[in-house]
């Protein structure tokens, strides 16, 4: 091993120069900000930007709005002059229209029947995700199967439990959106899981007709679909039959969204290894076993992250509903902009419902990644 | 020996059980429910049109619509001209929508995504922020937020927002100039595409000269060359034969130039920055596709920063952003019918609204309005399974 003779320093060598710091805040924001000439461009337009959009925001949102008060004159007022004056956001408009935006035109003394319906439903889903909490399956039989009854019969009302009957036309606001959501997994999902068999099965009628019916669900828009049920389905039915306009919406969603979780599961389908339908019919389970309880239960543990996805588009495509003129919480808060006594306020409403959307969205999304990452982890093992 | 015979004959075929005749069963049930439903469904329909006194038949798209369509880009519609005339008009302004909508969610998709692996983490912020804001509302609620809020807050004509002599926003929207050509324009145009002959043919020739000297040429700049010198040539011949017409404000409005009318300008924001933070997310997950080892050799070679990103980084990362990319520009084209919303004139407001109303014809409206989106979402598939094809990986 040759050694390095050592580097001896002589007078008239100047000395090296100190290295450039490689901690701190300050080489952070050198090499994040400041890295190059074109980065510090961008960085200082960026910061302008922040600059321009921040504080007025800041100003119209926190400091200058108005939370509570009578009616809209504490947020627009003339002076003697006819001058017009107007604060800041006008939250007000949520606090007097925030049973409108939850509840649609729900009586207001029945509202405990949507909230109740709704406690059972959380608390059912979050028995679902607490770890140590055995037969799960039996929990999930409960919401896919008992609960849409039980929930029909508390919204809707009914005779003989003493329930008065509350018309579907009154339901609206943000109850009715998550209730058209939740028909995304409800109905869609096991028809995308029926569906999604049927695509792959070997009987050439069956793959077809599956594979028709996928793709012609997919290949229109979702407004086109809400046109068909709402004009088309009256004319399908018998003479005297009379379809809710309601239960139109939810047929046009769930074949809608049916046909797009199918193409997940059947995603889901394909990624499993040959050998896992083989064994499984090698140890002598027929189709239908061998689909329960070996293809089924990996297939759509993989597939999570792709139904959660297709699940937050169709909670996003919920608003479409207004075509059918169901009020969901975008045309609750579109209805609260027409009314003269408020008019004039549309940012508050718009920011309200695209918070409320973008929480679940997002929380959602955030939660598909999370079951992604944990799936890659698991299969590198 | 007798019991051993017996064992090795084969067992009775029962016909029921066996797996043919089964599958035979199961599809012949199907077929028979299916059709039965099928029937069930058209006597109702025709019962109960009949009983609604509902005509049939496609003769209605040629009688007279008795309506008006307020915008019109491209040709006129007034209430003398047919149903199917109105059907074309609607067409069009979806294919208006879809065509600059794709445009520019593309540009905007291809800087965000690239710009959230900027090593700047306030670029990066940004377009993360973006991204995820944007992806996370739904369309209608966008759509609603910018014609309901944001262009209703534009100043009168009078006071119009506006960047030069040239363009003007207002509450009745926003106003571009309009080139208008002259005479010669034609010779321009006949120019412009003798000169992309020439390059498709000296592209051609170049990649052949490659491949047998190993030779490169500058492709880049002669093409670059051809296109421009021969163009501004013929264009100073005749006198430079466009004319841009600036709108010009007259009384409370403007006159003249291409006027977009808010619901475009909406609809087009919308899908715009709805469908770009879809884009930007495919275009990142098509750069991070990329093995780390492929750039790290394209270095080892000795290419240079450009060549990688040329010739190693986009060929690759283009073949994952492709596809999902062409199925954000079908999803666009079919969210382009979230304009019935807002009354912007397509082909769903158009002719399965205001036709509909009117004639009450629903089954054939609604066949063809679903024919138009289904026909292009299969076109679109079957042109993607063949680039698919084209571009997968050849296996040795």
């Amino acid at each position: 091993m040759v050694q390095k003779p050592p580097t001896i320093l002589t007078e008239n060598e100047p000395l090296r120069k100190a290295p450039i710091v490689s901690i701190g805040i300050i080489d952070w924001l050198r090499k994040n900000l400041f890295s190059t000439w074109y980065n510090t461009i961008f960085t200082i337009l960026g910061i302008y930007i922040l600059y321009l959009a921040i504080p007025p925001f800041f100003q119209w949102a926190i400091l200058d709005a108005v939370w509570s008060g009578e009616d809209r004159t504490v947020c627009e007022w003339y002076d003697e002059n006819k001058v017009k004056y107007r604060a800041g956001a006008c939250w007000l408009l949520i606090k007097v229209y925030f049973n409108f935006f939850t509840y649609g035109f729900y009586p207001d003394e029945l509202q405990w029947r949507v909230n109740l319906s709704f406690i059972i439903l959380a608390v059912a889903t979050a028995l679902m995700f607490i770890p140590n909490i055995k037969k799960k399956h039996y929990i999930g039989m409960f919401l896919f199967l008992i609960y849409p009854f039980i929930a029909f019969f508390l919204l809707s009302g009914n005779d003989t439990l003493g329930l008065d009957h509350v018309s579907t036309h009154k339901w609206g606001g943000l109850f009715l959106t998550f209730l058209l959501g939740s028909i995304g997994i409800v109905f869609a999902l096991p028809l995308g899981i029926i569906l999604a068999l049927g695509r792959r099965s070997k009987l050439p009628v069956v793959r077809i007709l599956s594979v028709i019916f996928i793709e012609f669900w997919r290949g229109i828009p979702l407004i086109t679909v809400l046109f068909f049920a709402a004009v088309m389905f009256p004319l399908f039915v018998p003479q005297g039959v009379e379809i809710d306009n309601l239960l139109r919406c939810i047929v046009g969603l769930t074949v809608f969204g049916g046909a797009y979780m199918a193409e997940v599961v059947r995603g889901g389908l394909q990624a499993l290894p040959k050998g896992q339908y083989e064994s499984a019919q090698a140890v002598g389970l027929g189709y239908w076993r061998m689909m329960g309880l070996v293809i089924m239960p990996q297939a759509l543990r993989i597939v999570i992250p792709g139904i959660v996805n297709t699940f937050i588009g169709l909670f996003k495509d919920t608003t479409l509903v207004f075509i059918i003129s169901l009020m969901d919480l975008l045309l609750t808060i579109f209805t609260s902009n027409t009314n003269p006594d408020w008019m004039g306020f549309p940012f508050e409403g718009y920011i309200f419902a695209a918070s409320v959307y973008f929480i679940i969205c997002f929380s959602l999304s955030r939660y598909s990644l999370r079951v992604e990452n944990k799936l890659m982890v698991s299969k590198q093992h | 020996m007798n019991v051993r015979a017996d064992i090795i004959k084969p067992p009775k075929q029962d016909i029921f059980k066996s797996g043919k005749f089964r599958s035979y069963l199961v599809q012949a049930i199907v077929l028979i429910l299916f059709f039965g439903f099928v029937i069930w469904v058209i006597d109702n329909a025709s019962t109960n049109m009949k009983a609604n006194g509902i005509a049939h038949g496609f003769d209605f798209l040629w009688e007279n619509s008795m309506f008006d369509i307020g915008y019109l880009p491209f040709i006129e519609h007034t209430p003398v001209h047919t149903y199917f005339h109105a059907f074309l008009v609607g067409l069009l302004n979806t294919i208006l929508v879809a065509v600059i909508g794709i445009f520019f969610a593309t540009i905007l998709g291809f800087l965000v995504g690239i710009g959230r692996l900027s090593n700047n983490w306030l670029v990066s912020r940004f377009c993360g922020f973006y991204v995820e804001l944007f992806r996370n509302i739904p369309l209608l609620l966008q759509l609603f937020f910018w014609y309901h809020a944001v262009l209703r807050i534009l100043p009168r004509a009078k006071n119009s927002l506006q960047a030069g002599d040239s363009f003007f926003l207002n509450i009745k929207g926003l106003f571009l100039p309009k080139p208008i050509p002259e005479a010669g324009f034609n010779s321009v145009l006949m120019i412009f595409l003798l000169s992309i002959i020439a390059i498709i043919f000296l592209w051609r020739w170049a990649k052949k000269r490659q491949a047998k000297t190993g030779e490169q040429f500058p492709i880049f700049y002669s093409s670059l060359v051809i296109i421009i010198l021969p163009i501004i040539f013929v264009s100073y011949l005749y006198n430079f034969p466009m004319y841009l017409e600036q709108p010009v404000l007259k009384g409370f409005n403007f006159k003249g130039g291409i006027r977009l009318i808010p619901e475009l300008v909406a609809l087009l924001l919308a899908l715009c920055i709805y469908t770009g933070s879809f884009i930007a997310e495919n275009v990142r997950s098509g750069i991070l596709a990329i093995n780390k080892g492929q750039i790290e050799a394209a270095n080892a070679v000795g290419l240079k920063r450009i060549q990688i990103l040329r010739l190693v980084v986009i060929p690759q990362a283009m073949r994952v952003i492709i596809p999902p990319l062409t199925s954000q520009y079908l999803n666009l084209t079919k969210n382009s019918s979230l304009a019935v919303a807002i009354a912007y004139p397509d082909l769903v407001h158009v002719f399965a609204g205001t036709a509909l109303m009117q004639t009450g014809q629903a089954v054939e409206i609604l066949a063809m309005t679903m024919a138009v989106y289904l026909s292009l979402s299969i076109t679109i598939s079957l042109l993607m399974n063949w680039y698919n094809k084209a571009i997968a990986l050849q296996d040795r």
